[in-house]
């Protein structure tokens, strides 16, 4: 990363002292104003005050008063300077405080036990919920389930592949082909639970069942026994996300320039060869990009199993996300479905910091 | 000169074999585009007729209209969405329109605000060196992007409690900067690749002009950026109009989305399937006119940094 601006801009800035001052009083007075409302909210929480608030709001709006203040504060103290912090600075703000503070709030929840619909509120517990978490076979059944989850983007990315190079070969009607295969995509996973899931799937009439039947299969139900439930589920995930992967390693494919293909069939190299010499180590990089930002889809994977199956039979199909969901359904306990989140998010950014890092070295040797 | 011509340039043996092998070639390509093609549109070809099937013909597995089943309009009917029943006042067709409202003002609201602030991040990023405390460019980057890693489930128990001490769960305001927040790493992912690409000359150009560098932003950059961003747009419409796992949680009878009113009628014994087929459909009819119309767009959204 090289130091400096890509982009020089000559600062003509004439910033007077009264402009400066205000500047200044906007950044420093607004976090004021924030703090006494935060302070008046919890005098009246806490304190037994009553100063007529219904909820937190008030100190939402000052946060948002403080925010803005902060923004414009830059811009009249740092003239030139501060309206380029202004491009990121609202995002930032914005991605901060709605990500970082929640977090720090819920690991305060997650040591606590929590029922929001009893009224004794929450209950500072310790361990408590890690041990139960340690205890919770469920949870571990749902942390299994992942990996297997995982490992089916393996056959997912193979499917993939396939169709990309059938779809960047010679063909007529691509358009429409790419549109076609594009379309499980679009469509929302809760939609897709039902038309495939609960209507194609259904053991007397569905299309699939009848199909199945006419194969052979004299009983067809998808969802009886723990694997072929499992299974069931990869494929409908698959068969929304596969477009994913296609488009991204189609995009890689049309990226190769045409000469080295051609070079490669001038010095011999036929068909299979082609592919494995020549096309699959220049798609390296794009391989590894669209099965990492799979990965992360797959890891958020809850809509199918809350809707088709609610995690059974017996567990077999929960992820992590749809156990979590039901824990909090059943029992409303915030706080250990919080301790279980932290403790997934915890693995996940252990595991995609390994996965990367992996990655990164396996570029850098390969060329 | 011709005549020798075909006669040196006969198709020997061996190119006849070529030719065969060329054929199976080709079938075989053509085979399987058209299997896939089958695998990835009959799900909605079968939701789209068993809205118009009876109950005697979802049990026979009927599938061509006309000839083995009759096409009645009794799914849209029960949605209140049939010719007959559309000028008529209608309960079900009046929730229905209520979530269809909720659900597009959510996802178009939060998609906008997340492209106005993505694109200006990304922005800055491409252009100018920051630093904040210990991070530069790449970290900031790099922080925009990791939260493309956090799952749902990790904020959504803190939100769920938030909200409700804030007065906000149950409206749209929450989903809106939920969802914001949501597609807000995706946007800026491909905004990024966008402004990579465009030379930093035309904005001095625009200096030199007079122009202050907002100026150059809004007149220059932002017209040349603008597939990107409908890309960008797109994309994010698509994320938010089908997400269900947070509308499920922090929504319950107000600012309830799409997904979550068809995720509660899947769940009930007594709807019938003609009515769910119906529902389903119209749920996912908006995303399949943009995925047809806009194609383009939501390809060279997800090609966005695949290739660099």
């Amino acid at each position: 990363m090289s130091e400096g601006d890509l982009l020089h801009v000559v600062e003509t800035d004439n910033i007077g002292p009264a402009r400066r001052s205000f500047g200044l009083a906007l950044i420093w007075g607004s976090p004021l104003v924030l703090a006494l409302v935060a302070l008046a909210q919890i005098l009246q929480t806490f304190g037994g005050m009553d100063f007529g608030f219904e909820n937190w709001r008030p100190t939402l709006y000052a946060y948002v008063f403080y925010a803005v203040c902060l923004c414009w504060g830059q811009v009249l103290v740092k003239g030139e300077q501060g309206k380029r912090i202004l491009f990121v600075l609202p995002a930032a703000l914005f991605v901060v405080s709605m990500t970082i503070f929640p977090l720090l709030f819920g690991l305060i929840i997650a040591f606590s036990s929590w029922n929001l619909s009893s009224p004794d509120g929450r209950q500072f517990n310790g361990m408590a919920n890690l041990i139960h978490m340690w205890n919770d076979p469920f949870y571990w059944n749902a942390l299994t389930n992942m990996i297997w989850y995982v490992l089916a983007i393996l056959p997912e990315y193979v499917v993939a592949f396939a169709l990309a190079l059938m779809l960047n070969s010679e063909i007529r009607a691509r358009k429409f082909f790419r549109v076609a295969f594009l379309m499980p995509l679009m469509l929302s996973p809760v939609a897709v639970s039902w038309m495939v899931g609960k209507s194609m799937m259904e053991t007397r009439f569905g299309p699939l069942a009848t199909l199945a039947k006419h194969l052979g299969w004299s009983n067809p139900t998808f969802f009886s026994t723990p694997w072929l439930a499992k299974t069931t589920i990869m494929l409908m995930d698959a068969w929304t996300f596969i477009p994913f992967m296609m488009i991204m390693i189609l995009a890689g494919l049309q990226a190769i320039p045409k000469e080295l293909q051609e070079a490669a069939r001038v010095d011999g190299a036929t068909g299979w060869r082609a592919f494995w010499e020549v096309t699959f180590p220049l798609m390296l990089p794009v391989s590894i990009t669209s099965v990492l930002i799979r990965l992360i889809f797959k890891l958020k994977l809850a809509d199918i199993v809350i809707n088709v199956t609610s995690g059974g039979p017996g567990g077999a199909t929960d992820t992590v996300t749809s156990f979590i969901f039901r824990e909090y359904r059943d029992r409303s306990n915030v706080g250990y479905g919080t301790m279980l989140a932290m403790v997934y998010l915890v693995i996940i950014i252990v595991v995609m910091t390994l996965l990367m890092k992996a990655a990164d070295r396996f570029m850098k040797s390969s060329y | 000169m011709t005549e020798t011509a075909t006669q040196i340039f006969r198709d020997s043996a061996s190119d006849q074999g070529f030719r065969a092998k060329w054929w199976t070639g080709r079938l075989l390509i053509y085979g399987l585009l058209i299997f896939w093609a089958i695998v990835a549109l009959f799900p909605i070809y079968w939701t789209i007729s068993t809205s118009f099937k009876m109950a005697p013909d979802v049990m026979r597995g009927s599938l061509v209209p006309w000839w083995d089943f009759q096409p009645k309009w009794l799914g849209w009917k029960s949605l209140g969405l049939s010719p007959e029943t559309i000028g008529q006042p209608s309960t079900v067709r009046s929730e229905f329109l209520r979530r269809f409202w909720n659900s597009a003002i959510i996802s178009v609201t939060s998609s906008v605000l997340a492209v106005a602030l993505g694109s200006l991040a990304a922005y800055g990023l491409s252009r100018f060196s920051y630093k904040f405390l210990w991070m530069k460019n790449a970290d900031i980057s790099f922080f925009f992007l990791s939260q493309l890693i956090l799952p749902p489930v990790v904020l959504a128990l803190p939100f769920l409690v938030l909200y409700k001490e804030l007065g906000l769960l149950d409206t749209q305001i929450g989903l809106i900067i939920l969802y914001t927040l949501s597609v807000l790493p995706i946007v800026i992912w491909i905004m990024r690749d966008q402004f990579a690409g465009i030379p930093t000359e035309l904005e001095e150009a625009a200096m030199v002009d007079g122009q202050t560098i907002w100026g150059a932003y809004l007149t220059i950059i932002l017209p040349i950026a603008l597939p990107g961003m409908v890309a960008a747009l797109i994309l994010s419409l698509v994320l938010t109009w089908n997400e269900y796992f947070f509308a499920a949680l922090l929504t319950s009878t107000y600012a309830n989305t799409l997904p979550v009113m068809v995720a509660s009628q899947t769940g009930s014994q007594g709807i019938s399937w003609w009515s769910m087929a119906a529902l389903s459909f119209a749920a996912i009819l908006p995303l399949i006119i943009i995925g047809i119309g806009l194609e383009r767009f939501i390809i060279k959204g997800m090609a966005a940094g695949a290739v660099k």
